[in-house]
């Protein structure tokens, strides 16, 4: 087991220095000039650059540069935006509500999704499994944002459900209907695994062999086949919640949430360089994390894989 | 427990009083297999026994319908496809055939416990081989974790498992594969059943470690006066451990006899082209003898008997007239229309 | 074995996709499974004509192309037509769609725009599918440092979240006030979404060659000393080819979504080129009043979605061992 976890550790390293090296290049170096546009349409005043270039340090090579925004990063310093507002306090405000509405949406694909796969998964073919496909075909196909606005138009305008749009501190509870939207297709995708999953181990040997032992069904079924069909869909689940911290950045648009895609959206359009860099570094990060972990997981449910 | 010859009976019999019925009796099973394109009749009317301290070996090919005689008898047969016709499955008399769901999860493990040919498939691969163990004994017995623990310990130490301290917390793919089948006979172990079904126990497992196999299921069996079915299709194995052999095929019994007169003085055409098949020291240097053909598809077996297509010394009534049981001297039976034919001209 | 958690953080329909294969990867060794893949292309087929989905999805798509190739065919009026008078006006027996806010005609847009998001979601599956493919062979073939290299390269892209990915990517090309030529724009969004998904496409033939590098025949025609050409082309190829044709099939119905979802937030297909992202693009600002602008190419894009995912599934159905 150790060996596993330091074998996944060392592949993090390089894979988030790469990542991050590659969103710095695109934001900084890849653009003529990264200061377009910000002095409206006319060009900045050579004074200015120069001053910006020297604080950001854009006279150096970029892998100096990268380096050097690499460390003040990961000591907590996320500096400031062109207009000296504080980065760290920004992303700190809008982040919470995203990990909010990602809990959320990864709750809702638990207990719909879950239950449902489980259900069908144990019954077989029937008038339920044929629904459940069937549904879970159209949500995979539906994208994202017209769930969203249909969600919206006809919870949130026609029948006045819920607010069309969500409040500037948004509770859990305004979160459901855009937590169910940013995870409808995973929801879907869900209820299949977990369906395909017991399907197929109702019919292991293992399962078999519980019976045999004269084990109550209900321990059979509870016991030996929920752990083992289990473990794809919790590995799934966790890709998922990382997926989703990254932001849902659709989601966020439709029903207006003040979270982290929001604010790299407006600072896109506004040309914020060292925000978006900031931001997506720190995304990125919590992805490749989530992911880190979802691996250690899957080694702790399978006892299998860990001496691969 | 010492048994003694019965010259009359021809079997080896127990001493014990002359009242105790067989253990396990299945009386005429018939079993079909339901899918959407085919309807195979997988067992035709099978019938054999099982006394309290023998070993009965279920011998025949795949497909002859031996693991499905023990699934029904466990009742665990996926039932979609597989329908049961007919038939009465007796343990200890009782019909468990028409029992309740309850009283057949009651026998399972306590009274018939059964073994599987891959213990590596047929263990579960996330939990220790403490905690499957130890859940017979929680579960069934009420018997608290410690004690669990304690009394699956000694399980492994009596499958001579060596350390079984520390493997009680190892998973099935940390064990090599003699081991883990002697864990899975521990597992089964656990309720002290009364009988043991082993389905191909040895088949996947190299021979040295087939004999070990072996011998630790006969002192088993003798220390606890168990009954065992041993279902293989090894000759070999047969000879060395089974009192009784009931020969299958094609979904039904074809021969019962005690090992030493099957071995001796074969009463089925089947059987004698199985024995003859044998490679032997002996005869180095001829060509091997191969049963010509092929087992029967179960969805379409041949009228009449069901071996005359393969047969030596079919002829035309065996192609019209399904052979009734014939008794043969020494409580034998055989499935054929030549049965006393053959026996007596040895 | 691949890292299980990091299937790829794509849109969740392209981790269904990847994931709807890993099974097609397993090929069951035992002596009456191992058939040549001739046989196996021959049992697909039969299996595939008894599947209704299959003739369903495949009408949608054979319809869809025609009106990507031939719009003309469906509608009398040009892209751009224009009548202000009749401005968001609901369906009717004129204009089935009905009219957007600029006073297009929804119909003759939404025909005429078919071409370039069908174009997008063809182009981005090619070229993830190819670049993936290629990077994967190499990975499962070579193995070892090779792989290793490949996989640590592949993860470095797979770290980047995709939306968010192609939001750095697309406005560091086109930054916001710029306008891309037609040509420059499709290639950019068709670059962009092969950069981040071709992880996921090199992962499933990665595990699929890793698979047919251990079977039997390839092993002998490997000791018999065949070159390594031969050895991946006729040999392994074959069978890496099923789960790769599943996750494309759906995957080319992901990334017709993911155009669709690009153009909605402002990064990708822009006017003057015409398709349903772009038409989608434009309606999100009158949901409210006139929703029919939205839904009408909304629904186009999800019912192609819907036909290559049904498509998809049918296809793996009938390729997989395990239902045979």
């Amino acid at each position: 087991m150790g060996r596993y976890v330091l074998r996944r550790l060392l592949q993090f390293v390089p894979v988030f220095l790469g990542t991050t090296f590659l969103v710095y290049v695109l934001v900084w170096t890849v653009p003529g000039d990264p200061f377009a546009g910000m002095c409206g349409d006319r060009a900045c005043p050579d004074e200015f650059v120069t001053a910006m270039r020297t604080k950001f340090g854009l006279d150096q090579s970029v892998f100096v540069q990268y380096f050097q925004y690499l460390g003040r990063f990961l000591s907590g310093d996320f500096g400031q935006t062109y207009d000296n507002l504080s980065i760290g306090e920004q992303i700190g405000t809008a982040y919470p509500t995203t990990l909010r509405l990602a809990i959320t949406a990864v709750a809702i694909q638990i207990v719909i999704g879950g239950v449902a796969g489980v259900l069908t998964g144990l019954r077989g073919r029937g008038y339920l499994d044929n629904l459940v496909l069937v549904g879970t075909l159209c949500l995979i196909s539906l994208p994202v944002f017209v769930t969203g606005s249909i969600l919206q138009l006809v919870l949130g305008v026609d029948l006045g459900i819920i607010d069309p749009t969500v409040s500037a501190d948004a509770s859990w509870g305004e979160l459901i209907v855009p937590g169910f939207v940013v995870g409808s297709v995973s929801m879907a995708y869900v209820t299949r695994l977990t369906r395909a999953s017991i399907s197929e181990n109702r019919r292991a040997d293992f399962v078999r062999t519980a019976i045999a032992k004269g084990q109550p069904r209900r321990r059979v079924v509870g016991v030996h086949l929920l752990r083992n069909s289990a473990i794809p869909v919790i590995t799934f689940l966790g890709t998922d919640l990382g997926s989703l911290m990254g932001g849902a950045i659709v989601t966020e648009g439709v029903f207006n949430i003040n979270g982290i895609g929001g604010l790299i959206f407006r600072n896109v359009a506004e040309k914020e360089g060292y925000m978006v860099t900031t931001i997506v570094t720190l995304l990125v990060l919590v992805y490749l994390i989530m992911s880190l972990i979802v691996d250690l997981l899957y080694a702790v449910l399978d006892p299998r894989i860990r001496y691969d | 427990m010492s048994t003694m010859y019965d010259g009359d009976k021809g079997e080896f019999v127990l001493e014990r009083p002359p009242d105790t019925g067989p253990l396990l009796e299945v009386e005429d099973l018939r079993v079909e297999f339901r899918t959407m394109d085919d309807t195979a009749s997988v067992l035709n009317g099978v019938s054999y026994h099982v006394n309290a301290g023998e070993t009965l070996a279920v011998l025949g090919e795949s497909g002859s319908g031996k693991s499905v005689t023990a699934q029904t008898i466990m009742g665990i047969l996926d039932t979609p496809p597989a329908v049961v016709l007919g038939g009465e499955v007796r343990f200890h008399g009782e019909d468990l055939l028409a029992a309740k769901p309850s009283r057949r999860m009651e026998v399972r493990g306590e009274g018939i416990a059964m073994i599987f040919q891959d213990a590596l498939s047929a263990l579960n691969p996330v939990f220790t081989v403490g905690f499957q163990i130890e859940e017979q004994l929680r579960v069934r017995r009420g018997m608290s974790r410690k004690d669990a623990r304690v009394r699956a310990i000694e399980l492994l130490d009596l499958v001579k498992i060596p350390n079984a301290r520390d493997r009680i917390k190892n998973y099935p793919h940390e064990f090599s594969g003699g081991m883990r089948q002697r864990a899975m006979i521990a597992m089964s172990l656990a309720l002290d059943p009364e009988l043991l079904i082993a389905d191909e126990p040895t088949t996947a497992l190299d021979v040295t470690v087939q004999a070990q196999i072996m011998d630790l299921l006969r002192d088993i069996q003798r220390e606890r006066d168990m009954g065992l079915i041993l279902i293989t299709h090894d000759l070999g194995v047969v000879a060395e451990v089974a009192d009784r052999i009931a020969v299958m095929y094609a979904g039904r019994i074809v021969e019962q006899a005690d090992v030493f007169s099957l071995f001796r003085n074969p009463g089925h055409p089947y059987t004698e082209a199985l024995l003859a098949s044998l490679p032997r020291l002996d005869l180095k240097g001829r060509e091997l003898t191969v049963i010509k053909g092929l087992p029967p598809s179960l969805a379409r077996i041949p009228s009449g008997c069901p071996f005359h297509p393969r047969c030596a010394r079919s002829q035309d009534v065996c192609s019209t007239d399904v052979p009734d049981f014939h008794r043969l001297p020494g409580n034998r039976f055989s499935a054929c229309h030549f049965a006393t034919d053959l026996v007596t001209h040895d | 074995m691949t890292d299980p958690g990091s299937v790829g953080s794509g849109p969740a329909l392209e981790k269904y996709a990847a994931g709807e294969v890993a099974g097609l990867a397993t090929v069951d060794d035992s002596a009456e499974r191992q058939r040549k893949p001739r046989s196996l292309w021959g049992d697909a087929w039969l299996q595939l004509r008894r599947k209704p989905l299959f003739y369903i999805s495949t009408v949608i798509i054979v319809v869809v192309v025609l009106m990507a190739v031939f719009p003309s065919l469906f509608t009398s009026r040009p892209a751009d037509f224009n009548d202000l008078n009749h401005q968001s006006e609901s369906p009717s027996g004129d204009a089935w769609f009905g009219y957007s806010f600029q006073g297009y005609d929804i119909w003759a847009r939404a025909m005429h725009g078919t071409r370039a998001s069908l174009l997008v979601g063809l182009l981005a599956t090619i070229l993830t599918v190819v670049i993936g493919s290629v990077m994967g062979i190499i990975a499962g073939f070579y193995g070892r440092l090779t792989d290793t290299f490949i996989s640590r390269f592949g993860d470095i892209f797979a770290g980047l979240p995709f939306v968010l990915g192609a939001i750095v990517i697309l406005t560091t090309l086109n930054p916001p006030g710029s306008s891309p030529g037609e040509a420059r724009i499709v290639f950019q969004v068709v670059a962009s979404i092969a950069v981040l998904s071709w992880p996921v496409s090199m992962r499933i033939m990665r595990s699929a060659t890793i698979v047919a590098k251990q079977l039997d025949y390839v092993k002998a025609a490997r000791a018999l000393g065949a070159s390594t050409r031969r050895i991946i082309f006729r040999h392994m190829l074959p069978n890496t080819v099923a789960p790769v044709l599943v996750y494309a099939t759906i995957a080319l119905g992901a990334f017709i979504a993911v155009e669709a979802t690009l153009a909605y937030l402002g990064i990708g297909i822009r006017p003057p080129v015409v398709s349903w992202g772009v038409m989608i693009n434009d309606a999100k600002d009158y949901v409210q009043t006139s929703p029919h602008e939205l839904l009408f190419p909304a629904g186009l894009v999800t019912i192609t979605v819907l036909a290559f995912v049904m498509l998809g599934d049918a296809i793996r159905d009938a390729l997989d061992p395990k239902s045979r």
